[in-house]
């Protein structure tokens, strides 16, 4: 069993991504990101694929990235940090370097579940020793809130809008996680911000595992989800307590949940707060929310018997 | 701040300083400002590792005073602030007042 995380020795840390970049007031991203950082005890390099964290995190010539860090395209962060991963190992082989570095790309939803899929898949399948880290704020933030293939049902996006025929997204959101977890992998998990306990001690046990490793970790977008700018750790907690993003791994394909809610919360909870909603409030939408929570219910159901086939 | 001119940036973009972005300071897009209520903090450092712009420095495990250079004032650290017996160490107001 791994030693309990406490805030005062994380704090002692210097953090690794600093103040003065360009993400909105309220963003999940950068918390995310700092907490990541914080977790690792072995120097990183990271990878970025293009989304918001990429374009405000280097802005003209400034960066806040205080560990190297390389920036690509939309599709390709994944085979990027395999190809830096791949150098790293035959100049250790050479004796070139004998640092035990780690690394990590990181991507938005929109770079990782859409674009970036196949290179991501790819790196999975070769095995490279890399945690890939998505960022999953539930659409393309970045460019205009554009529709993605992480955004859930029932969310007003640009390209597809809620009015009078559309309640917003009529399909459902893919289960990235699970389709990582299908690489067969060593390690896949789900993680929030708002549980930073639960995340710090993922990360640190990704990078502890050799081979591919991916973490999909729940990252609230004030902008997007038409909130307040203070409600980034409020709804990433509602979205653990609704069971709309439960916290779990798949080590070595044997299912865990790490957090069960005590109560669990019905979606509205989660629902409610974002504007991006707001159209499933009005009275002929009833039979759409109730859709929704069969669907969250169904997943929840099955995610419990998954564990529970292990458990005996 | 003064940006470079495309003369003066290194072939590839490639940046050597790192952490650069400090000389940015986020500060002016604040509408709103935190301010911190030393006797109803109970040292939980939520607001801390909650902070997106690292505007919250702590030393030997005790948080203290905002970064106003940095603070972009979203309120987190004051929604989930647990406070003292109901009193928020944390409240937000509104900036130049």
């Amino acid at each position: 069993m791994a030693k309990p995380v406490t805030l005062k020795e994380l704090s002692k840390k210097e953090i690794l991504f600093a103040s003065g970049h360009r993400l909105c007031a309220g963003c999940g991203a950068p918390i995310i990101v700092k907490m990541v950082l914080l977790a690792s005890d072995y120097p990183l390099i990271a990878a970025n694929a293009t989304g918001c964290l990429e374009v405000s995190s280097c802005i003209s010539d400034y960066t806040a990235w205080k560990i190297p860090w390389i920036h690509n395209a939309f599709e390709n962060a994944a085979a990027t940090l395999s190809g830096v991963e791949t150098m790293y190992r035959s100049l250790k082989k050479q004796g070139k370097i004998d640092k035990d570095i780690k690394f990590i790309a990181f991507g938005g939803d929109g770079g990782t579940y859409d674009i970036g899929l196949q290179s991501l898949s790819g790196a999975m399948e070769r095995g490279h020793d890399m945690l890939y880290i998505c960022y999953d704020n539930g659409a393309y933030m970045n460019t205009g809130i554009q529709r993605s293939s992480a955004t859930p049902l029932g969310a007003d996006t640009t390209t597809r809008p809620a009015g009078s025929v559309v309640p917003g997204k009529t399909e459902q959101r893919k289960n990235l996680t699970k389709i990582m977890a299908a690489h067969n992998i060593p390690y896949a998990a789900q993680a929030s911000p708002s549980h930073w306990a639960d995340l710090v001690r993922k990360v640190r046990k990704a990078l502890d595992i050799p081979g591919p490793k991916f973490m999909n970790i729940i990252s609230p977008c004030n902008r997007g989800w038409r909130s307040r700018t203070d409600d980034a750790i409020m709804l990433s907690r509602l979205a653990v307590e609704t069971c709309y993003w439960p916290l779990y791994e798949i080590e070595n394909g044997v299912t865990k949940i790490t957090f069960k809610p005590r109560e669990k919360k019905p979606i509205i909870d989660f629902l409610k707060p974002q504007g991006r909603f707001k159209h499933l409030f009005k009275p002929d939408a009833e039979d759409f929310l109730k859709r929704i929570q069969d669907d969250i219910d169904k997943e929840w159901e099955r995610l419990q018997k998954e564990e529970a086939c292990f458990s005996s | 701040m003064k940006l470079k001119n495309w003369k003066e940036v290194n072939p590839g973009s490639v940046i050597t300083e790192p952490g650069s972005s400090e000389k940015f300071k986020t500060g002016s897009w604040r509408s709103s400002k935190p301010i911190w209520i030393e006797e109803n903090c109970i040292q939980c450092l939520f607001c801390w590792i909650y902070c997106p712009d690292n505007a919250i420095k702590v030393k030997d495990g005790k948080r203290g005073e905002f970064d106003y250079e940095y603070c972009k004032g979203c309120g987190i650290c004051a929604l989930e602030c647990p406070g003292k017996k109901g009193n928020k160490a944390i409240i937000m107001v509104e900036e130049g007042k």
